[in-house]
């Protein structure tokens, strides 16, 4: 039990981060990113091939992943989606779909499908917890994955970007006559979004194995995170990453590890019977 | 004539939604340092007019200079960074942003960023129940606090020119009394140049030195309130 517990709590910090950048993308620019899963496992590619390139460890890769990722998030935004917006929502979405679906092969064109791995020196260690042996990996993702987050918050809430992007998930309009240019600001909160996919991806590439076609996973994690947490709001994703990692360990503890991942939907059908806006819904 | 004491200059504005005209030739022009009422029914074109000067709307034909320049169908943020702001309809503040974070936020353009803490410790200062609430949720204040903050917003921005659309719109007398003394402050001390919409004629016309009225579309009646009794800006309010 207290290992199911623990190993909830720090996979809840790792879902977490995965579900952050689909949540900022949904409160802001209003946009369900289905392509969030592949960018997540895209970023994960890009560390094992950084990597491999110059030796890096997975971690430090990010300096080069990061960047290239809120290229990546800003180009496809101001490109394509922010062109497509003033029609409704549907072309961006049928997009992003798109888009999930090319990248899934262009990976799968280049790596191949065999099962990939960020290896990292801490890979195989455990430490004791009480009576719970813990993985180290897990430890890791959940800190990160948890300073990334408050990171994000704070940037948000002291930066002129950070309250520009409030702003304009607030009320567009008004945002426009405060002088904040609302397409450049879509761009910056998609590349925003990508940097947290890229220590995502890593976080998750040294955790568990990985192919082209895992980004679905992700993706429904990052959606049960949104239900949970709430649209857009960064607090929501920590508290949801939670619920929905200790549902499903603990799930997995009462009921068998087959029902491991039905514990966690089920909690997801639960809130949207009873909070179908979320716990911190803007 | 463009004389350089003119700040707002519209000519032949045409705004169409659709096959609906909104503004038909409307021809307006603000002096510097000048409050100017724009009054007019429902419908008459008074919001779509300023929605088009500050750059939400493009219009269809007809040019808008500001300060001698031409600003015709630039975008609204590069407007507002030139010193004109628009404190919109029903104040649309940030209603899940604090008082403060609103404040803040209007100090975006980099012109203003650079004297941001003077200018929120004026607006403070006119406003001194926004002070108090400075942590709190605009979203949580009353209407008539939220058009303060909407004020205090736009005078972050450093403007030279405000454009108000329709302040008094649900607001009780006396909180309209105050925002108003509030209004000719900031425009005599703060030498900031006006423009009020509205649709009270009595409250305009003491308020500006100059009224515009509007009807379907056009500027149909123009002067100082020493040259415009009442009963012609009637005539030409009704279109009667």
């Amino acid at each position: 039990m207290a290992q199911a517990i623990i190993n909830g709590i720090l996979i809840g910090g790792l879902y977490a981060i995965i579900g952050v950048g689909m949540s900022i993308i949904f409160g802001i620019v209003k946009l369900t990113n289905l392509a969030h899963g592949e960018f997540v496992v895209l970023a994960a590619y890009f560390s094992l091939a950084i990597s491999a390139a110059t030796g890096l460890n997975p971690g430090l890769s990010l300096i080069l992943v990061g960047p290239i990722m809120f290229f990546i998030g800003f180009a496809i935004q101001n490109l394509i989606v922010n062109r497509l917006m003033p029609r409704g929502a549907e072309a961006p979405l049928l997009v992003m779909f798109g888009m999930s679906i090319i990248i899934q092969n262009v990976i799968l064109q280049v790596f191949s499908a065999d099962p990939q791995h960020l290896t990292n020196p801490l890979d195989t260690s455990n430490f004791a917890l009480g009576n719970a042996v813990v993985p180290t990996t897990f430890l890791i993702d959940c800190v990160i994955g948890v300073c990334v987050i408050l990171a994000l918050n704070v940037f948000m809430k002291h930066t002129y970007v950070g309250m520009a992007v409030r702003a304009v998930s607030d009320d567009t309009t008004a945002a426009k006559i405060m002088g904040i240019n609302v397409n450049l600001i879509y761009g910056v909160a998609m590349g925003i979004a990508m940097v947290t996919s890229a220590v995502a991806g890593v976080l998750v590439g040294q955790t568990y194995n990985f192919y082209p076609t895992t980004g679905s996973q992700y993706l429904i994690i990052s959606f049960g995170i949104v239900v949970i947490g709430g649209m857009g709001s960064i607090k929501g994703t920590l508290v949801a990453g939670l619920i929905f990692g200790l549902a499903q360990l603990l799930g997995g503890f009462l009921f068998g590890t087959t029902l491991q991942l039905l514990a966690g939907y089920i909690i997801i059908l639960i809130m949207l019977a009873v909070k179908p806006q979320g716990l911190f819904a803007k | 004539m463009r004389t350089n004491r003119d700040m707002l200059i519209v000519e032949g504005l045409r705004v169409n939604y659709g096959d609906f005209v909104a503004v038909d030739g409307a021809d307006f022009r603000v002096p510097q340092g000048a409050i100017v009422s724009l009054v007019g029914t429902n419908g008459a074109g008074k919001s779509t007019l300023i929605d088009c000067i500050s750059g939400i709307t493009k219009p269809a034909q007809g040019r808008v200079y500001f300060k001698g320049e031409n600003i015709t169908g630039k975008p609204a943020h590069e407007i507002v960074a030139m010193g004109l702001t628009l404190v919109p309809q029903g104040s649309r503040c940030f209603v899940r942003m604090t008082v403060e974070e609103n404040l803040i936020i209007g100090s975006y353009t980099k012109k203003a960023r650079a004297s941001r803490m003077e200018t929120l410790k004026y607006v403070y200062d006119l406003f001194p129940a926004l002070y108090e609430k400075r942590n709190d949720l605009s979203g949580a204040l009353s209407g008539g606090q939220r058009q303060m903050v909407a004020i205090g917003r736009a005078l972050m921005s450093k403007p030279e020119l405000i454009l108000f659309d329709e302040i008094s719109l649900g607001l009780a007398p006396t909180v309209i009394k105050d925002i108003y003394v509030r209004i000719r402050e900031i425009n005599r001390s703060g030498g900031v140049t006006v423009v009020l919409i509205e649709q009270d004629v009595k409250r305009s016309l003491r308020a500006s030195s100059r009224c515009d009225v509007m009807l379907k579309g056009r500027i149909v009646l123009s002067g100082s309130p020493g040259e415009l009794t009442e009963e012609k800006i009637k005539a030409a309010y009704f279109g009667i």
